[in-house]
């Protein structure tokens, strides 16, 4: 036994050192953070937009110079070299103190973003949250929330480390469509777009952000809110109820649920791009498939039990239904599911867990389009015969399979695709997200993402 | 009936699993090498830190237990055909009724000087990649790789991916030049070079020198080069040692008939130890390789329950990657042309992708396929050299075959342009590649 693990730890004895071009990246990005700080500190000089701009600046700048140094000077192909023997991505220390902070920043940005620095009854911010403030302003005439400065550093991530993925995977064209897709939906439909319509005086709106993952679209406040607001307001409803029953069913009909988890949404951009480095993390195992199965799907359950009772009461009056309350049930449901799961925990534990956590285990979404991509059913309307079949799925090229691995290890929703390959069995899950790496980087070119 | 397995490669995984599927009977597969078992393929990905041990198994550990086959770790010390009993090192004894031999291959060595130093080794097992493991934990300096074979790539590979300067000392006159073509052996020669490693093409490894620790190596042109390891990567040969007087009849293998079986009643070989008396047309006697090992397995398991098929391994096809290029073969593919054939060869103008269709000169019917950097389907191209279809038609359906992912630039009318044979009309190729339409044409080529 005594093999294995000192093969399995073994690579822990490898390090690499850093060539000066990215410590000086890595300093750089150190410097803005340490703006960022001393100004969360209230170190009141560092107010300023000029301020904010050079943290800001420094942060994209180094981050994207680093990705750079990270890939530059090698041959196109795969960089998988030390995944496993770097302590960043594979639980080493450093993944546990960034685990640790993450968890951290998220559980005060949920629950106690006055020690963010949110002006609280109406005072003006301080902190992170005012040194943001400049920024705001500018987008939506309006100070800043714990909302806006987390939505920045949210997109900066998803740019800045979306750039690094493209430039890994230059030689693959889907893998670079697929991140300019995500950069662009983050970039424009989650952060810029709601800031404008703000600014216009018009409901606020992520037009991508589909229910049951925008969990409160359907909350009373929310529909109030967009009646109030006229015609913008009826399209903003018009537009969610379509998303839900029509688009993302057609879609995902043809397309998989790729369309929308490696393609579109937020939580998956984060999770392709910085959470890259720890895809390999999540688990493969039978019994993990087993849980990710009852998790998810009591999920969607509970958003649509929750909903359901939202609705009920926003048309009856009446919150309670048997021995449940439609306002504690909402309460609840964003509470455990809305901050704590998809937040705090699909976050935090990117550098332990890998970075899929919260599409996997939690998100109704991803449960319900993952649904919509294993339909196969037979009916008849009236004498015709109809067959639906949704057209994804990864298929196996013949016999080449030499059961090698890199293809489950790679997986951030933690599928055994190699437990399919290796019977060369086309691979059909409701929880593969198309993100198309096990394809990338199956060194025997077997497997393949296609729509029948 | 009690059927033991000696070695647990992915002949000896195969054999047991499809038993197991068969049959009821007691299995028991040993090992030494690991008591699970794992890909061998996938030993430099362990190095690299791409994985570790755990994700190459083929398996998750309770598979085994719950399709009852019995894993024993532990080196197998001597058979005796007489009792039917297997020794064990550690002085267990084994009773069987069958047995498959699955014993797989050693690296070889060809009585150089120092060959037994510290700081050489081949990688074959999961030791030889423990021991390059601990080689390269010290200051190597500068690695030699001996032989420029699909081992010696992944060797210098590896080693490369710990900044460990390598040189590779290849006999031939160009890369693999005795498989490859010569054109996709230059693009690799290239692709060499591109990642820095020090490619001696026409140089042959004289002797490995030092006391107790390589120093250094000499090559046949006299230079010495110091290195503080060196991978030997001069082929495998079949591991047989066990064999010795156990009066099973072997050449450089262990021989078997058409059945898989042994020249010793209820004992069967399988893998790369096997070697094939009456090997099919155009096949070696024995392949090392993973998927006749594979293949192996599965026939074997069928012989011991009473089939009578002969094995056929089928249409040739392989794989490997050369660093970042992604090599696919099908059907008969030759260094050199003989007069009845005739080669299509398209290659890319910048990157490193080709596609080469072989063909018979006089009916057009497709043989071969070689592919760098491109994905081809497997199943495709099999029906084409199986239904001798003409080049032309291969030519005009080639979309059907492409396997890269969606979005990649797609060659087929270059691939086209390079068709050299008598058209009387251009060729009009589909661009469209769709799961649907290769399928349905899949139906129509296998009516032929």
């Amino acid at each position: 036994m005594n093999l294995y693990k000192s093969i399995s730890i073994s690579g822990h004895n490898y390090t690499e050192d850093m060539p000066l071009f990215q410590k000086i990246q890595l300093a750089v990005v150190g410097l803005g953070f340490l703006i960022m700080l001393l100004a969360a500190f209230n170190f009141e000089a560092l107010h300023s937009s000029w301020w904010l701009l050079a943290s800001l600046g420094m942060i994209i700048m180094g981050t994207i110079g680093y990705g750079y140094g990270q890939y530059s000077g090698t041959v196109a192909g795969i960089k998988n070299n030390h995944v496993w023997q770097a302590s960043l991505s594979s639980r080493g220390v450093i993944a546990w103190i960034l685990g640790v902070f993450l968890t951290g920043f998220y559980v005060v940005l949920y629950w106690y973003p006055q020690f963010l620095g949110l002006g609280v009854a109406g005072a003006a911010n301080t902190g992170l949250v005012g040194f943001f403030d400049p920024l705001s302003r500018l987008l939506k005439g309006q100070p800043a929330s714990q909302w806006f400065m987390y939505g920045a550093l949210y997109t900066i991530a998803i740019v800045t480390l979306g750039m690094k993925f493209i430039y890994k995977y230059r030689h693959s064209q889907y893998q670079v469509f697929r991140t300019i897709s995500i950069m662009f939906f983050q970039t424009i439909f989650a952060f810029l777009l709601p800031e404008l319509l703000l600014r216009l005086n018009i409901p606020s709106n992520d037009f991508k952000n589909v229910w049951p993952l925008n969990y409160n679209f359907f909350f009373d406040w929310h529909i109030d809110e967009m009646i109030k607001a006229g015609m913008f307001g009826y399209f903003i409803l018009f537009w969610g109820i379509i998303m839900f029953l029509i688009i993302t069913p057609i879609l995902t009909y043809f397309y998989g649920k790729r369309w929308y988890c490696s393609w579109v949404c937020g939580c998956g951009g984060l999770a392709e791009s910085a959470g890259d480095s720890f895809r390999q993390l999540s688990d493969k195992s039978l019994k993990a498939w087993k849980i990710e199965r009852w998790m998810v799907h009591s999920v969607l359950v509970f958003v649509f039990l929750m909903t359901a009772m939202v609705l009920y009461t926003r048309f009856s009056g009446n919150s309670r239904i048997l021995f449940l309350d439609s306002y504690q049930l909402s309460s609840w449901y964003g509470f455990l599911i809305g901050a704590a799961f998809s937040g705090v925990v699909g976050v935090g534990f990117y550098p332990l867990l890998g970075g899929r956590v919260w599409c996997r285990f939690g998100c109704p979404m991803a449960a319900y389009l993952g649904l919509l991509q294993r339909i196969n059913t037979k009916f008849k309307i009236g004498k015709k015969d109809i067959t639906l079949q949704a057209k994804f799925r990864i298929t196996t090229n013949g016999s080449q399979c030499i059961s090698c691995g890199n293809c489950s290890t790679f997986c951030e929703m933690g599928i055994d695709v190699k437990a399919y390959a290796q019977r060369q069995e086309d691979i059909l899950r409701s929880s593969c997200v198309g993100c198309g790496v096990c394809s990338a980087v199956c060194p025997r070119g077997v497997l393949r993402l296609e729509n029948l | 009936m009690h059927i033991v397995i000696i070695g647990n490669g992915i002949a000896g995984s195969s054999a047991a699993r499809h038993l197991r599927k068969l049959s009821d009977h007691k299995i028991t597969m040993i090992s030494g090498e690991s008591k699970y078992p794992f890909s061998r393929t996938a030993l430099m990905y362990i190095y690299m830190g791409h994985m570790t041990y755990e994700h190459t198994k083929l398996y998750e550990d309770w598979f085994w237990e719950k399709n009852r086959i019995d894993l024993v770790e532990g080196w197998v010390e001597h058979i005796d055909t007489k009792s039917q009993s297997i020794s064990m090192k550690n002085g267990d004894l084994i009773k069987y009724d069958k047995l498959i031999i699955g014993t797989g291959s050693k690296s070889n060595k060809f009585g150089w000087p120092g060959q037994e130093l510290n700081g050489v080794a081949g990688l074959y097992q999961l030791q030889d990649m423990q021991a390059l493991e601990n080689a390269s934990k010290d200051k190597v300096g500068r690695a030699v790789i001996v032989g420029g074979g699909l081992i010696g790539i992944e060797m210098a590979e590896m080693l490369a991916s710990r900044k460990i300067p390598v040189t590779m000392l290849v006999r031939e006159s160009s890369f693999w030049n005795n498989v490859l073509p010569p054109e996709e052996s230059a693009m690799i020669n290239q692709h060499i070079a591109e990642h820095h490693i020090d490619l001696r093409l026409a140089t042959e490894l004289k002797s490995i020198n030092g006391s107790n620790k390589v120093i250094s190596i000499t090559t046949n042109h006299g230079e010495e080069i110091s290195c503080g390891f060196v991978g030997l990567a001069v082929g495998v040969s079949p591991n047989i040692n066990l064999l010795k007087d156990s009066g099973i009849e072997t050449k450089r293998g262990i021989l078997v008939n058409d059945l898989l079986a042994t020249s010793v009643t209820n004992i069967y070989a399988i893998g790369d130890c096997a070697e094939v008396k009456t090997p099919k047309i155009g096949r070696k006697g024995i392949e090392s390789i993973w998927y006749t090992g594979r293949m192996m397995g599965e026939h074997v398991a069928r012989s011991i329950m009473g089939e009578t098929v002969s094995y056929d391994p089928g249409i040739w096809f392989n794989s490997a990657k050369f660093l970042d290029i992604e090599y696919q073969v099908y059907g008969e593919i030759t260094a050199e042309l003989n007069g009845e054939t005739e080669s299509l060869y398209w290659q890319h103008v910048t990157e490193h992708k080709s596609v080469r269709i072989n063909y018979m000169k006089d009916s057009g019917s497709v043989i071969g396929f070689n592919l760098m950097g491109v994905r081809y389907r497997h199943n495709v191209c099999e029906a084409w050299i199986k239904n001798k279809t003409n080049i032309k038609e291969v030519l005009a359906n080639l979309a059907f075959a492409n396997f890269d992912p969606e979005f990649y630039k797609q060659y087929e009318s270059a691939i086209i342009l390079q068709f050299k044979g008598n058209l009387t009309e251009p060729i009009v190729h589909r661009a469209k590649r769709k799961l649907r339409l290769v399928q349905d044409y899949l139906k129509t080529i296998s009516l032929h």
